[in-house]
């Protein structure tokens, strides 16, 4: 329905533009009449009419079609019997209940208030629609009477355009903002009733991830623990694993293209390296599981250290293949980067060419390294399917490389994987997990890009 | 200080072909050799490793890309159908049947191995064939059926005749019954249009990717029909109406971290907030769409202020010396101007947002959906999702999809990113 009527707007939209388009062509030329002076051009015009047809309505359309499932949970369960004895989880266990029903998926026979309730919601439903149809089209009308009236010679058609597409592109450079601001909200907003459950000193602290508890009361399950420190060494193992791989490689790669290669072969090579980077993680992931874990089991059995089939090592090199191109094209651009006159000062001195990498490129790029380095490592840190499909389950805190370990990232999806609500304290884990990978990632990235900058400004 | 120095070197002075000297030289080539091959070795492993992974791709997934099939011939102008309610004739009993004969007298253990051969859902392929063609309830036709994963398996060489009968799963009788049907000439390997034209199944045979493919085109549909207008609108904004404010800093500084932020936790804002918060239908592709939108539009950004950066201001000049305001400037000459670089980029970031998997999962586009959604709020997978599901499938015959499934996307991608390096060298301008 609402595709319908966006399609709709379009539609008139263009229509009216058409005719005020016309109608301010008409406008400057009078019949019998001497040309007036237009401020704006027709096509001007025409937007404009446009404009007021399709903004107001099509804002109009989107706050309603944002509010209106709240706005009927909310009578619907006003209405049903027994809602003020309930809290909120039990109102929205309910009313989830009363939707299902509502939309036709019985799972068993429901009870008569539910029944009502889904009657009730329907009828909600459809009055919903046709008001919003019939809202909609008015705004539009109202938009398109008062668009083509203003068209006159003297009218500023092309300032208020202007103006409008001004105030879109203001909006538009908001959204980085929205975004943000939407995504720190979230997490702390669902964080912190993790916490009201979990107390923090025990998240941050705590040495056993567990969380696998009873959803109900009959299940048996464990306690449940909620001790960050295990997921966070996981982490940091597959990741330490990935940059030993990826660091030396990278950077190796990058001095060998910049400073010995032919032009033809770098130009050939580079862009196959850059495929590494633009292979989606799924594919190193199911990689990972097909052919390198089981080399690496086999490579750990054969050597008598004890080895899992989803060992941290396969995991990270896999990881540290994925993140080869980031290192390696970071450190070109720094490399690129160091003044032309510091390398022919060091060879003019009689110093080898890989004299003048080691003693004068490296230290004089390393800022520069480093600072890519730090955003591969927080790239690392927020992989996601790569480890989810490769890594472990379960926390330990290991010195073994080829055993397995389990990420922050592996458990925000496990906790999520599947229909879950948001009032127990498992799903609510993954939020407080997100938060701290998001200010672990946010951290990283921060250092890395003033490193960055703070080089730059150097030569 | 300085004549002091040059004192003591002279009074030192270098023999140069010295078998010292000699020595520390070719010591100095030697490091200079070895650093040369560690740079090759680095990029040997990389390239290797790259060349490992598509191949062990293409080897595993190859094979998907046809499928075993058996060519049966039924005559169903003697079966019992109820001809105006095709439907529910007993597809099962007419299958069995033509089944039967092509292996006659097998005991009634016998036959369920046999029946073990052939897709489970053979009766319903059968129906749906006749459906859409009534005239084969008239005389004799033949109908494919596609052969079950073990036998499927078998005819591909996946397992293996020479393994012992236990540890297989397929017994030596159902071999032997295979054989006859290979001795008939029934049994054919066609290519698998299914891989591409079924939605997924619990059965391998069945399993396609119609369903992932449609959901990831109507995904990408949503995230550009949100991302390029809103990127572009507010690059052209930051790049050349902003002015230079607190308020503005903190937007660049906000795009230049969005665009690090690791993917799952814009998976997390999605369910947070358009699941949870706007009660949005849980696996749709809109809500996925959303979500990857929000994801490439950091990097659209970027992208397109780069390319209204290149546009030199000779251009903006001219144009505002003629009169044009200076919106007249930027959409009329600029933004045309820079168009083909922000299409190159637009397209590079679908295609990243194409291979985008964490996200989806937290939205819930990785359910077992058997039909492909017809518009952006019904529920299915993606491209990618659909991989995941694959790989996580107990049965072997999974195994090859997963991977032709990968070729599949590894397709889409190259043919996204070939489109861009068209775009680039056909209509970029250097200045």
């Amino acid at each position: 329905m609402s595709g319908y009527l966006i399609l709709f707007l379009a539609a008139m939209a263009l229509i009216v533009s058409y005719f005020g388009v016309f109608r301010a062509s008409r406008a400057a030329t009078p019949a019998g009449a001497v040309r007036l002076k237009q401020h704006s051009r027709p096509i001007y015009h025409g937007l404009n009419a446009a404009i007021w047809t399709a903004v107001p309505a099509f804002i109009f359309l989107l706050l309603w079609l944002m509010f209106q499932n709240s706005v009927m949970n909310q009578l619907v369960i006003a209405s049903f019997p027994g809602a003020e004895a309930m809290d909120a989880a039990a109102k929205s266990l309910q009313m989830s209940e009363i939707r299902q029903v509502a939309a036709g998926n019985l799972f068993r026979q429901p009870t008569p208030e539910v029944a009502a309730a889904a009657e009730h919601l329907r009828s909600l439903q459809s009055t919903s629609m046709y008001l919003m149809a019939a809202l909609t089209c008015c705004i539009a009308a109202v938009g398109a009477f008062l668009g083509f009236k203003v068209i006159s010679p003297r009218y500023r058609a092309r300032h208020s355009v202007e103006t409008a597409v001004t105030v879109f592109m203001m909006f538009s450079s908001l959204v980085a903002i929205i975004i943000t601001v939407g995504i720190v909200g979230s997490l702390v907003f669902e964080a912190l009733h993790f916490f009201a459950r979990v107390p923090v000193t025990e998240f941050l602290f705590g040495l056993r991830w567990e969380p696998q508890i009873a959803i109900r009361a009959d299940q048996v399950a464990g306690q449940g623990a909620f001790g960050v420190l295990p997921v966070l060494y996981g982490t940091f193992l597959i990741s330490a694993i990935a940059m030993l791989v990826a660091v030396p490689t990278g950077i190796l790669s990058a001095v060998y293209l910049t400073e010995y290669a032919h032009p033809g072969f770098r130009a050939v090579v580079k862009p196959m390296l850059e495929i590494l980077a633009g292979v989606p993680t799924v594919v190193y992931g199911f990689f990972a599981v097909l052919t390198v874990a089981p080399a690496i089991r086999d490579l750990g059995n054969a050597v008598g250290i004890p080895s899992s089939p989803n060992s941290a090592l396969a995991t990270g090199l896999v990881m540290g293949v994925m993140i080869i191109p980031f290192i390696s094209s970071l450190s070109d651009d720094a490399f690129a980067a160091v003044p032309r006159a510091m390398r022919d000062g060091s060879l003019a001195l009689g110093a080898t060419k890989g004299e003048t990498i080691r003693k004068v490129l490296l230290p004089a790029a390393l800022p520069g390294i480093i600072g890519g380095v730090l955003l591969a490592l927080s790239r690392a840190v927020g992989e996601t399917m790569i480890v989810v499909m490769a890594a472990g389950l379960i926390a330990k805190i290991t010195a073994n490389p080829f055993d397995a370990v389990t990420t922050v990232t592996v458990q925000i999806v496990t906790l999520l994987i599947g229909d879950s609500e948001f009032d127990n304290p498992k799903t609510l884990a993954a939020f407080a997990l997100g938060l701290v990978l998001f200010v672990i990632t946010l951290c990283l990235n921060l250092i890395a890009l003033r490193t960055v900058r703070k080089y730059r400004e150097k030569y | 200080m300085s004549t002091i120095e040059i004192e003591a070197v002279d009074s030192q002075r270098v023999n140069w072909h010295s078998d010292e000297m000699k020595a520390r030289r070719k010591s100095r080539y030697a490091a200079e050799r070895r650093l040369k091959a560690y740079g090759m070795t680095a990029i040997i492993f990389a390239l290797g490793f790259l060349a490992f992974l598509i191949s062990s791709l293409v080897y595993t997934g190859h094979k998907a890309f046809t499928q075993t099939v058996a060519t049966v011939s039924i005559d169903l102008s003697a079966a019992e159908i109820d001809r105006s309610n095709l439907m529910d004739a007993n597809w099962r009993d007419i299958v069995r049947d033509a089944l039967r004969a092509q292996v006659p007298d097998l005991t009634r253990r016998q036959e369920r191995a046999y029946f073990d051969l052939f897709t489970s859902s053979a009766p319903f392929l059968v129906r749906d064939t006749v459906i859409k063609e009534p005239s084969r309830l008239d005389g004799t036709s033949s109908f494919t059926i596609p052969m079950s994963d073990r036998a499927d398996q078998l005819a591909k060489g996946e397992i293996s005749r020479d393994t012992p009968e236990d540890q297989r799963r397929i017994s030596d009788e159902q071999i032997g019954m295979y054989d006859q049907l290979v001795s008939k000439g029934l049994i054919s390997s066609p290519f698998n249009w299914g891989l591409f034209l079924n939605a997924d199944s619990r059965f391998p045979e069945l399993a396609g990717l119609a369903g992932a493919i449609s959901g990831s085109f109507w995904s990408l549909l949503v995230c550009f029909a949100i991302s390029f207008p809103i990127g572009i609108a507010a690059a052209i904004y930051l790049e050349e109406f902003a002015p230079k404010n607190r308020l503005t800093d903190l937007i660049e500084i906000n795009i230049n971290n969005l665009a690090a932020v690791p993917s799952v936790v814009f998976g997390l804002l999605g369910l947070a907030v358009f699941l949870n918060g706007f009660g949005l239908p849980r696996s749709a592709p809109l809500v996925g769409g959303l979500v990857l939108s929000l994801m490439t539009l950091p990097t659209l950004i970027i992208v397109t202020r780069v390319s209204l950066k290149a546009v030199p201001s000779s251009i903006r000049e001219a144009a505002l010396g003629v009169g044009a305001s200076k919106h007249e400037m930027i959409f009329h000459h600029v933004l045309a101007l820079a168009m083909p670089t922000i299409m190159t980029g637009a397209i590079i970031s679908l295609a990243r947002a194409l291979g985008e998997t964490a996200p989806l999962l937290l939205i819930g586009m990785n359910a077992f959906i058997t039909s492909p959604p017809d518009g952006i709020f019904a529920a299915s997978t993606a491209l990618p999702s659909q991989i995941y599901i694959w790989a996580d499938s107990p049965e072997r015959g999974f195994v090859s999809r997963t991977s032709a499934a990968i070729l599949v996307l590894l397709g889409f991608l190259i043919v996204m990113n070939a489109i861009a390096i068209f775009l680039r060298q056909r209509f970029e301008r250097r200045w």
